[in-house]
């Protein structure tokens, strides 16, 4: 424990420092200190750890209650829908959710998420359009930062659908 | 020399003069000069503070202080503001209601931070004490408007209701019609923290008209702005002043008419809110901004030039906290118009993004150290910093009595020497001789540990993160912090041998909280045991620690003294060691 390590922000230390515990024991809980974020979390479901690249509790900001913090509105649209909806995301805590929300506001089901394969199971697939203006997937990111970069959300539909599912 | 004297006080002699000593610290002390001066301090002592609600029962201390009128307490450790701490903790605030509701009917003062008040306590409050004039809810949870409506409905002599940062569950904005028209008696008034449905605008006015005495007002996002007009208009001897929520385009007629109202306000000395406010409608506060003292603008999405034009109008300002929209060209005007700014928060408007949104670095705090001589305290979220600028500030702020800064990534390192910022800190520590209170950040290794435990002798709190490199870090400031009441620490390498060697320390502090460390299960055990006078508190998700080798990590830990004992109301993630059989003392 008392090795001496140079520290270099883009290095896994945790992995060669010495502790205390078993191998294996502790890795989930502390590797989230330490990853920086280009992680993709897991929405399969919702008992599942936090995602690796999401920090808890960090940085130490007041997560004030909905009601404080400025409401973010986004359109939503689907595909075959004949007009859009608009939904404030700081009203969810997570992408389970946000998606359940979308799923009865347009009353169809969304698939099962994996990092690999996208969305299966289903023809839809949510994607948003990030500040840079390009479509990604939801639920790639950490929810912290999709709520802060969403832009619009659209559910895409069919073959553009499942084209999204083939692991980009 | 006049021992005899001494003794020969009457004690109603004795009671008069300690009635002017009013500050905790100094009344502990008054009472452990003799048995007699303990008898008579406890029995006129009127203001109890408790800073930790588990450290002392409410029997204890009403059996103590019979005839206090108002009680402080405090509930969940300071990491439970960044959902640190799982909910159902505890911090449950109704078993201290109910036994002061029998034993201690004039209570005239309550006030909470960080516990769990349910409807059921503020109403037993309500129906309790006759003579209730002060109800302070700081970021507490559990109530909805409901318990308000009982508050409101029955206690005639209120004179503050003050629910800074709380999160109330919305069922009616008509609690507010619960204040018969009789009462007359508010003076102030703080629901910032109520959602829309939460207020009934009418009922707010009315209130507003008949409070002559009001002083202080903070209302909630959703009152628009033409109708906080006719709220000021009511009530032009406010000081402190909250707005509500500001339209999303100007109107001439809105404008004015606030406008209009804000300038009948002459004694206002606070200002509050600012939600989606528009920079055109700023002119309209300009006329009371040469008065203003505080200034709360974290929650304005203004951009750096109308900061500055804002902030230039304020040459008396003592306290401002705002975004980092403020930027280092904001905070420069900042240091040369306001000479008597004390106190400076800086919050992050975007904590979450990677890539840096505003142009604010260390430098606009380096303007501010250099510019603002009186500057005592100040919470900085930055995304680079150096030893260079920390230095600096060090050398130009020596009155420092509170220091945090938070660079948003961790374990940043200085950005110009890629060093650590072990020397900036322990510049810090070294030349703000008064520092009470700090929190650190950045890439740090033990040294910093060792600077603060050698030169930080007036700390009370330290927040540390991601920081460090071995126990030796945490015995530094364990054995070398004679002051230190607090300390929370996460994600540090700090485990077994500093906690066990410095066992003896953690009953002179209120208590130390450690996450994502590498303390043991089997040390903690251990601790408990040589400590009985310590609450050694695992919080696990994971499941019970047993099921898990002794040499295993705990996930979280709470570590306080207490005269109490164990807790009675402690949830199924949270383990004492008393639990543990292998501890049976004989």
């Amino acid at each position: 424990m008392e090795g001496s390590v140079a520290y270099d922000s883009d290095l896994n230390l945790k992995a060669t420092e010495l502790r205390l515990g078993l191998p294996g024991t502790h890795e989930e809980q502390q590797a989230v200190s330490n990853v920086r974020n280009n992680k993709r979390p897991c929405v399969e479901n919702e008992t599942a750890p936090p995602p690796k690249a999401q920090i808890v509790g960090w940085p130490p900001v007041r997560s004030y209650r909905k009601n404080n913090s400025q409401p973010v509105y986004i359109k939503v649209s689907m595909d075959g829908a004949p007009y859009l909806r608009k939904i404030d995301l700081k009203v969810y805590s997570g992408y389970p959710e946000l998606l359940q929300a979308i799923e009865n506001m347009f009353k169809f089901t969304i698939g099962e998420y994996s990092e690999r394969e996208g969305y299966k199971g289903s023809d839809y697939a949510p994607t948003y359009e990030d500040k840079d203006g390009d479509w990604m997937l939801v639920g790639d990111v950490p929810w912290e930062m999709f709520t802060t970069s969403c832009k619009r959300l659209r559910i895409m539909k069919g073959s553009e659908a499942r084209g999204l599912g083939c692991g980009v | 020399m006049h021992k005899k004297m001494a003794f020969s006080f009457p004690d109603e002699v004795l009671e008069h003069v300690f009635s002017f000593i009013q500050s905790d610290k100094d009344r502990n002390s008054v009472s452990l000069v003799c048995k007699s001066w303990y008898e008579i301090e406890r029995w006129c002592r009127r203001k109890v503070f408790v800073g930790n609600c588990y450290a002392v029962s409410p029997r204890m201390v009403i059996k103590r202080f019979p005839e206090f009128r108002s009680i402080e307490l405090k509930g969940k450790p300071h990491f439970a503001d960044f959902n640190l701490v799982p909910d159902g903790w505890g911090g449950y605030v109704f078993p201290w209601i109910v036994e002061m509701a029998g034993a201690v009917p004039w209570l005239e003062e309550i006030k909470l931070k960080r516990m769990v008040v349910t409807d059921e306590s503020l109403e037993l409050i309500a129906k309790s004490f006759k003579n209730f004039k002060v109800l302070i809810l700081s970021s507490c949870e559990g109530f909805s408007t409901d318990g308000l409506a009982a508050i409101a409905a029955s206690c005639k002599n209120l004179k503050e209701l003050d629910l800074r940062d709380c999160e109330v569950d919305d069922l009616s904005g008509h609690w507010l019609s619960h204040f018969p028209d009789t009462y007359t008696s508010l003076v102030a008034l703080n629901i910032s923290c109520l959602g829309s449905d939460e207020v009934s605008l009418s009922a707010l006015e009315r209130l507003v008209g008949r409070c002559t005495s009001l002083k202080t007002l903070r209302l909630n996002r959703a009152v628009p702005l033409d109708k906080v007009a006719n709220i000021l208009r009511r009530a032009p001897q406010l000081v402190e002043f909250g707005t509500g929520t500001y339209a999303a385009e100007l109107r001439p007629d809105v404008y004015s008419d606030f406008a209009g109202a804000f300038s009948s306000c002459k004694e206002l000395k606070s200002l509050s809110g600012f939600w989606d406010v528009v920079p055109d409608y700023l002119p309209a506060i300009y006329p009371v901004c040469s008065k203003l003292t505080s200034l709360n603008l974290s929650y304005a999405t203004i951009q750096s030039p109308e900061l500055i034009k804002l902030v230039s109008h304020c040459p008396n300002l003592q306290r401002l906290l705002v975004l980092d929209y403020i930027e280092d060209s904001g905070l420069e005007a900042l240091a040369s118009s306001c000479k008597d700014l004390q106190e400076l928060r800086v919050f992050p408007s975007d904590p979450f993004g990677v890539e840096p949104n505003v142009s604010l670095t260390e430098q606009g705090l380096v303007a501010v150290s250099s510019g603002c001589p009186k500057l005592q305290s100040v919470l900085y979220f930055c995304r680079r910093m150096s030893n260079e600028a920390l230095v600096t500030v060090a050398k130009n702020c020596p009155n420092f009595t509170r220091f945090r800064l938070c660079i948003i990534e961790p374990r940043t390192a200085d950005y110009l020497t890629l060093e650590p910022l072990d020397v900036g800190f322990g510049a810090i520590v070294q030349y703000c001789k008064d520092l009470q209170r700090l929190s650190l950040s950045g890439l740090l290794t033990d040294r910093v540990f060792e600077y603060i435990g050698t030169y930080a002798k007036k700390l009370e709190m330290l927040s540390v993160a991601f920081a460090g490199d071995s126990d030796l870090g945490l015995h530094h400031v364990l054995s070398g912090c004679e002051s230190l009441r607090k300390l929370e620490i996460r994600d540090c390498p700090f485990g077994d041998k500093a906690l066990l060697a410095n066992a003896a320390k953690l009953e002179t502090m209120r208590s130390l909280w450690m996450s994502s460390c590498a303390v043991s299960f089997g040390a903690c055990k251990l601790l408990a045991q040589k400590m009985p006078r310590l609450n050694v508190e695992v919080i696990d998700e994971r499941g019970p620690p047993d099921s898990r080798p002794e040499s295993c990590s705990v996930d979280k830990l709470y570590i306080y003294r207490t005269v109490a004992g164990s807790r009675f109301d402690m949830p199924p993630f949270v383990w004492t060691m008393e639990d543990d059989p292998s501890l049976q003392l004989s």
